[in-house]
């Protein structure tokens, strides 16, 4: 494979106190999604900023297609685009005026701008709402027109910053729409997300960051993987949890988690994992009846609780509030 | 349809060229934006209108102009003199916006000249402001107001209004990055009336206590609106007995206004410029 055509190197960045980026490692390949998944303050809007050559890093180097984001920062401008926490857009434009401006700015001739606004209108499904004001749109509609209106050069790689935050189900399901449809034209996306499902839908590879570094890296499925799948169990009889659980054991070679309340059991399973007849035929040999027996992939919100310690879309705990601050009040 | 990035200037010409253009778009932008807003520019027009009638008859029916002469003639150059320092807040207010919408960092992230957001932004403001002289103008001309000294001195009177609003956009740019949030500059914008009102614009100032017609008097727009009384031949003028700004009122503009380019200029490109967090 060629070179990754996003490469940071050791990033560091800090807002006076606050530590935002310590030493971020990231290697995004040509034509893929990466998502970087972190909590609120975890440094992912920095680090966005600085590959989008809107902040320059306190150490370390970061190459968007082999140049330098701080000293070929016009190179790197024209490859790339950006799409930030809020839709920039200009409200009081309509949608097809917005995109004729930003072609315009980007030295496209009049004639290449009114082509391509129109293109995107059609293709990304906004031509009905062409000539409508920006500042009538939806929140969904205009997030796709701020996605759009990265796309007037065709950017090389795209960035992301929290796409979908604060929209509606139908919304993002309009935007990821949005970004696959990228992917087919060979665009490289580096997205933010605090939404696990999100990642999981979208990225190739995922990168798990925290405290200003990368903690994980992988694929989702070998994200998942390290944790493990799980067996749960549900019983007919709560009473019969302890029979229960050292079947379980036996089979699953480690310790199951009752959960008397609702009379089920959830244990870990080595790699390798179990089957679920032989599962079903041994709690029946026990005496034990099951209602509901099943094998569960771990969701990447379990591989993120405990890469991380917390959940992803919490509210920050209270000693992450510093952190939180510059990463929001940047934009 | 491959649609190629155009490779940046490396020459320095080739840089202005990218500025100037920039600029125009941005200043195509201001215009298209009134396009939406049929209302917004009806108010923005109709505004300096409403301003003369109301100055002019609900002033105009009790003050009395020292030496003589009509109000609403005394009136028209302090209403020009406000427009022109007043505007300044509008830009703080437009750029402000686009900072803290994060057009402004669309705008930085693109391959896009440098230093064409403030000057675009500042152009648009002269450009736009014109528009709104011409209605002062034609309303005035309705109350009774004209220039009495022939067509050099009105065109250098003008000529003065712009160029002070001009330096004054860029203060307003100024503040608009620096504050980066709507809330603010929306706060701050009364501000910039009682400064108007610190001035010979609207009333003598010598009824005002010694102290306060100091402060008046080294007003940039009582030179403003003394230059432009000056010049159109307007009442008002003062006579010998007072401070060296409203003796020299036109040198005194001219001077206002090459210090706050000198200031704001250079500022605002650099803090433009500067990369944020």
């Amino acid at each position: 494979m060629d070179d990754p055509i996003v490469v940071a190197e050791g990033l560091h960045k800090n807002f006076g106190d606050t530590r935002a980026l310590r030493g971020l490692d990231l290697a995004v390949p040509a034509g893929t999604v990466c998502g970087v998944l972190g909590p609120n303050g975890a440094g992912k809007t920095t680090a966005v900023r600085i590959l989008a050559t809107l902040a320059d890093p306190d150490a370390g180097h970061a190459r968007i297609a082999g140049h330098d984001v701080v000293a070929e920062a016009d190179r790197v401008r024209a490859l790339i685009g950006l799409a930030g926490q809020y839709a920039a857009v200009d409200e009081k434009l309509t949608g097809r005026g917005n995109l004729r401006l930003f072609g315009r700015l980007s030295h496209l001739s009049r004639r290449d701008a009114h082509r391509r606004a129109d293109e995107l209108l059609e293709r990304f499904g906004l031509m009905e709402a062409a000539d409508r004001r920006a500042g009538g749109y939806s929140g969904g509609m205009r997030r796709r027109l701020d996605l759009i209106t990265c796309l007037i050069l065709r950017p090389r790689v795209l960035f992301l910053d929290e796409p979908t935050t604060g929209l509606d189900p139908r919304s993002r399901g309009e935007i990821w729409d949005a970004i696959r449809e990228l992917v087919t034209d060979g665009t490289t996306v580096l997205l933010t997300t605090q939404y696990l499902d999100e990642a999981d839908r979208l990225a190739d590879d995922i990168v798990v960051i925290d405290h200003g570094r990368a903690i994980a890296t992988g694929t989702p499925d070998e994200l998942k993987a390290t944790i493990g799948d799980r067996l749960d169990v549900v019983l007919e009889d709560a009473a019969l949890l302890g029979g229960a659980a050292s079947v379980l054991a036996g089979l699953a070679g480690a310790e199951p988690v009752p959960d008397p309340e609702s009379g089920s059991l959830s244990v870990p399973l080595a790699r390798g994992g179990i089957r679920l007849a032989d599962v079903v035929r041994e709690l029946d040999r026990a005496g034990v009846a099951a209602a509901d027996v099943g094998l569960r992939r771990p969701t990447l919100d379990e591989v993120f609780l405990r890469l991380t310690g917390r959940p992803a879309e919490d509210d920050p705990a209270p000693d992450q509030s510093v952190e939180t601050a510059p990463a929001k009040e940047t934009v | 349809m491959a649609v190629l990035a155009p490779r940046p200037p490396t020459t320095w010409t080739g840089r202005l060229r990218w500025t100037l253009v920039d600029g125009l778009t941005l200043v195509g932008r201001e215009l298209s934006r009134l396009r939406q807003e049929p209302g917004e520019l009806i108010v923005s027009l109709v505004f300096p209108a409403i301003m003369v009638l109301l100055f002019g008859y609900v002033f105009g029916s009790a003050i009395q102009i020292p030496g003589g002469g009509d109000y609403r003639e005394y009136l028209m150059p302090g209403l020009f003199a406000m427009v022109s320092f007043t505007s300044a807040m509008s830009v703080t207010m437009k750029v402000a916006t686009d900072a803290s919408r994060g057009v402004m960092d669309r705008f930085r992230s693109m391959p896009m000249a440098r230093s064409a957001v403030p000057f675009g932004q500042t152009g648009a403001d002269v450009l736009g402001g014109l528009l709104g002289l011409v209605i002062m103008v034609v309303t005035g001309l309705v109350v009774g107001w004209q220039p009495h000294r022939g067509l050099w001195p009105t065109v250098q009177a003008f000529a003065l209004l712009v160029l002070f609003r001009y330096a004054m956009s860029w203060a307003g740019c100024y503040l608009g990055l620096v504050v980066k949030n709507e809330q603010t500059a929306d706060q701050l914008l009364p501000l910039s009336l009682p400064v108007t009102m610190l001035s010979n614009a609207f009333v003598p100032t010598g009824g005002m206590p010694a102290w306060l017609r100091t402060v008046t008097e080294w007003n940039p727009v009582s030179a403003l609106t003394a230059s432009s009384r000056e010049l159109f031949g307007n009442p008002g003028v003062p006579a010998g007995h007072t401070s060296w700004p409203l003796e020299h009122p036109v040198a005194t503009v001219l001077l206002w206004s090459a210090a706050l380019l000198v200031v704001f200029v250079p500022l605002s490109v650099r803090t433009y410029q500067r990369k944020g967090r």
